[in-house]
């Protein structure tokens, strides 16, 4: 930026800012994710308004496509899956743009192909030489690409800049993410690398820090003077569905745990940041990661289920090794819990509960800061029989919200005291969670905004939380069964029980 | 659910409100604003839809008033409903007789508690919405010159003749994505501009208020030419030796042109009032930089 722009003013706040000229190359354009959620998050970006005019998306698969197919396939999942009403006048604005580069990943002539359609774009939309590749492949395919990119001056970035975003799992151990990482980086600087963990929205993270940071009501009694533990939950209702070949041999832990409860866990627990600018940010959550102590008996402090078949939510469901393409004897966790206590002042003897699992209750992310009890009850027996602990549960998905439990009089003459929850909500139809997190992360590769996502050391730090954990599992056998439909094995209500505590009924 | 209470007060009409949201089985519900409409019969239904779609985003205290004829003896009448496609509350006013040149004496019992006031003037608008009785209980004060009942341009100029921190128009609304896409087509050539254009139909306050804005941006001459519309056709932006230029015959698409790029189709759709009403609800401080627009085509206009 050269000069001062005229027509921005810093107080004009309802100016969006719209990304510059660009363009987007998707590796995988076939596969689900593209169409459930990159498609029409790209399509919801233009319809906000967001894009910048001539933007250009480029798919990139193994498929006899024309580019009249590859936009028919775009139109579809665009008028299927998109969250904003679908307009004409936003899809002529799109549809030009669109263009398909069939191929396989280790094929020279498609690379060379691709290079020659961005470098045509750049000349009939404008996009001026910036492009971002998404990854939306399996990790396995990663250093091909990428070598491929950088092999055929698709990496290069001269007068324009050129960014890659991956998708978790980043690696499936400590060793594997530092090969990862050691792919990409050696292609891409850090700052042109964005990783994505779609559970957890931009949406969603500023909802945390600004309920801890912008209230003087909760920060005072968010240490281990009032806090007794945290509970942090993603469950999801369904099953494994049809992704069964990236799913076994992953497990619960390494999909779930290892990069979404634990950064929820580090956005609840870490200091206040300097500033809200990514750096920062980061700096604190890596204070919390670093901080991270395992229990000493992994035995009697983790704990991993399987789902067996049962009834969910009215629905016969089969057994996870029952599910297509699932080996008999797979001993892969579909549900896992572990505590972590956190080694710092503030969060001293506080144990932090993750669990995830497959096949729950019912499809639900919060995080449950539980508090100790008043020190002393004025009251009889009688009258706080159904007191419990105050509660503050900072909902994730789906209604993004907050809950709050506290001890109310029962009306009547006696004096009885009993739980009730206070809810809030974030607005209505606009708090759609999982698409918002793909327009924002989309928005803030095509800005170059440094992202909230975890940036390699953060994904190493979790890796070495997690890798002796899922040692322990590997040696000591099958998983325990649960039903599908209920809240998870025993040993995990076992492990709560032994510490006095129950989890909460999400 | 709508109840409705006839010849009632404020304090009815309260106890009643509570009462429909026990009954609806959630005692605590996380409003953000109270939003007053004032509105007459004959708009109402639209205004409060509106209203209701833009609450989906900022749970709202809706507050509809239509002031019938002031003879008569004073009656004031209500129909409430919670829920129903709003995520909050509606309370539908209509008053009659001598009260209705004491309607804020009805409202100001109802709003909500320590949280912010808009009201806004679907069509008519009082000359000086910050003197309004009703216009005073609110910290943002909503108009639309181009939903004016007659006399559109006399209705802009009136209102930026009384601005008062607070007060902003959706004829200004309805500008910012042509705003947001001068700014960025700006950006792509980082060039001054020497001189501008706005292309509209003959009576568009947005027009107006579009040239007002630039000229106070850009501090240059800002051409005013007339189109067959629809709203705004076309904004040029003059530089040395090039232009850059924004083309919408068609009131949905329109084409960009900036210096040494192709040209380019851009969505760029005239937007519901739900939308723009939602827009405004996103920032409840006073917005500067209409207050400096308004200012500037003030002197405009004065400059003949």
């Amino acid at each position: 930026m050269t000069a001062r722009n005229p027509l921005r003013d810093p107080q004009d706040r309802r100016l969006p800012r719209i990304a510059g000229p660009c363009g987007l190359v998707i590796f995988g354009v076939t596969g689900d994710l593209s169409r459930k959620k990159l498609m029409p998050a790209v399509y919801d970006l233009a319809n906000r308004g967001l894009l910048p005019p001539g933007f250009a998306l480029v798919g990139f698969a193994r498929r006899e496509w024309a580019s009249q197919d590859f936009t028919q396939v775009v139109h579809d999942a665009v008028k299927q899956y998109s969250r904003t009403p679908f307009r004409e006048e936003v899809w002529e604005q799109l549809a030009e743009g669109f263009r398909f580069v069939p191929g396989d990943f280790s094929d020279d002539d498609a690379f060379d192909t691709l290079r020659q359609t961005i470098s045509e774009l750049d000349k009939e939309r404008g996009t001026n030489g910036n492009h971002a590749f998404y990854l939306s492949i399996p990790p396995r395919f990663f250093s091909t690409v990428v070598g491929q990119l950088k092999e055929h001056g698709l990496a290069d970035q001269q007068d324009a800049w050129r960014r890659v975003v991956v998708e978790k799992p980043f690696g499936s151990d400590l060793g594997t993410a530092r090969e990862l990482n050691a792919v990409v980086s050696e292609v891409f600087p850090p700052e042109s690398v964005f990783r994505i963990d779609h559970y957890l929205g931009k949406e969603t993270v500023q909802n945390i820090l600004a309920v801890r940071f912008a209230n003087a009501m909760f920060e005072p009694i968010w240490n281990s003077n009032y806090v007794d533990h945290v509970q942090i939950t993603m469950a999801e209702d369904i099953g494994i569905g049809g992704r069964a070949g990236y799913y076994d041999g992953i497990g619960a832990a390494r999909d779930v745990i290892q990069n979404h409860l634990l950064q929820l866990m580090a956005l609840i627990a870490m200091e206040e940041p300097i500033s809200f600018d990514a750096r920062h940010l980061r700096i604190e959550k890596q204070k919390v990661l670093e901080a991270v102590q395992l229990p000493r008996r992994l035995d009697l402090y983790t704990a991993r289920g399987q789902y067996d078949e049962g009834w969910a939510g009215g629905i016969k469901v089969p057994g996870y090794t029952a599910e297509p393409d699932i080996p008999a004897d797979s001993r892969t966790e579909t549900y896992a819990a572990i505590r972590l206590e956190i080694g710092n002042a503030r969060w001293a003897n506080v144990p932090f509960y993750l669990r995830t699992g497959k096949r729950l209750g019912r499809r639900v992310t919060e995080v449950a800061v539980v508090f100790k009890r008043a020190p002393h009850l004025p009251f009889g027996d009688s009258a706080i029989e159904s007191l419990g602990e105050n509660a503050l549960v900072i909902r994730v998905q789906p209604d993004e919200g907050i809950t709050m439990r506290f001890g109310s009089k029962v009306p009547g003459t006696a004096m009885e005291i009993r739980d009730v929850s206070m809810d809030f909500a974030y607005g209505g139809s606009f708090v759609e969670s999982s698409p918002e997190a793909y327009e924002r992360l989309l928005l803030d590769v095509l800005l170059g905004d440094p992202p909230l996502f975890p940036q390699h050391e953060e994904v190493e730090l979790s890796w070495k939380i997690l890798d002796p954990i899922i040692e322990h599992w590997t040696r000591k056998g099958a998983p325990q069964r649960y039903p599908a439909g209920t809240w998870g094995p025993e040993a995990a209500d076992a492990m709560l029980a032994r510490d006095g505590r129950v989890w909460r009924r999400p | 659910m709508a109840t409705e209470l006839t010849d009632t007060n404020a304090a009815a009409i309260a106890v009643e409100l509570l009462r429909a949201r026990r009954n609806a089985g959630s005692p605590a519900m996380g409003m953000v604003l109270t939003l007053i409409v004032d509105t007459d019969e004959a708009g109402a239904s639209e205004a409060l839809d509106a209203a209701r779609d833009a609450s989906t985003e900022h749970p709202a205290r809706i507050i509809g008033v239509i002031r019938g004829r002031s003879t008569g003896r004073s009656q004031v009448d209500a129909e409430i409903s919670i829920g129903r496609q709003a995520a909050g509350e509606t309370i539908l006013l209509r008053l009659r007789g001598e009260v209705t040149e004491h309607a804020e004496s009805v409202v100001l019992p109802l709003l909500l508690p320590d949280s912010p006031v808009v009201i806004w003037w679907p069509s008519r608008a009082p000359a000086d919405p910050a003197r309004d009785p009703l216009g005073a209980l609110a910290r943002r004060r909503i108009t639309d010159c181009a939903a004016a009942p007659r006399n559109k341009q006399a209705a802009l100029s009136t209102q930026c003749a009384t601005f008062s921190d607070g007060n902003t128009d959706l004829a200004w609304t309805r500008l910012t994505g042509w705003r947001a896409l001068l700014a960025a087509a700006w950006e792509e050539s980082h060039t001054k501009v020497i001189a501008a254009e706005v292309t509209a139909e003959r009576v568009s306050p947005s027009a107006d208020l579009l040239r007002g804005w630039l000229s106070d941006r850009l501090k240059v001459d800002v051409t005013r030419r007339t189109s067959r519309g629809p709203g705004i056709t076309s904004v040029r932006l003059m530089t040395r030796d090039d232009e850059i230029s924004i083309n919408r015959p068609d009131g949905r698409l329109a084409v960009l042109s900036t210096p040494g790029q192709p040209d380019r189709p851009v969505a760029l759709k005239r937007r519901q009032v739900a939308e723009l009403l939602a827009e405004e609800l996103r920032r409840l401080d006073n917005d500067n930089v209409y207050e400096a627009t308004v200012k500037r085509l003030r002197k405009l206009e004065e400059a003949g």
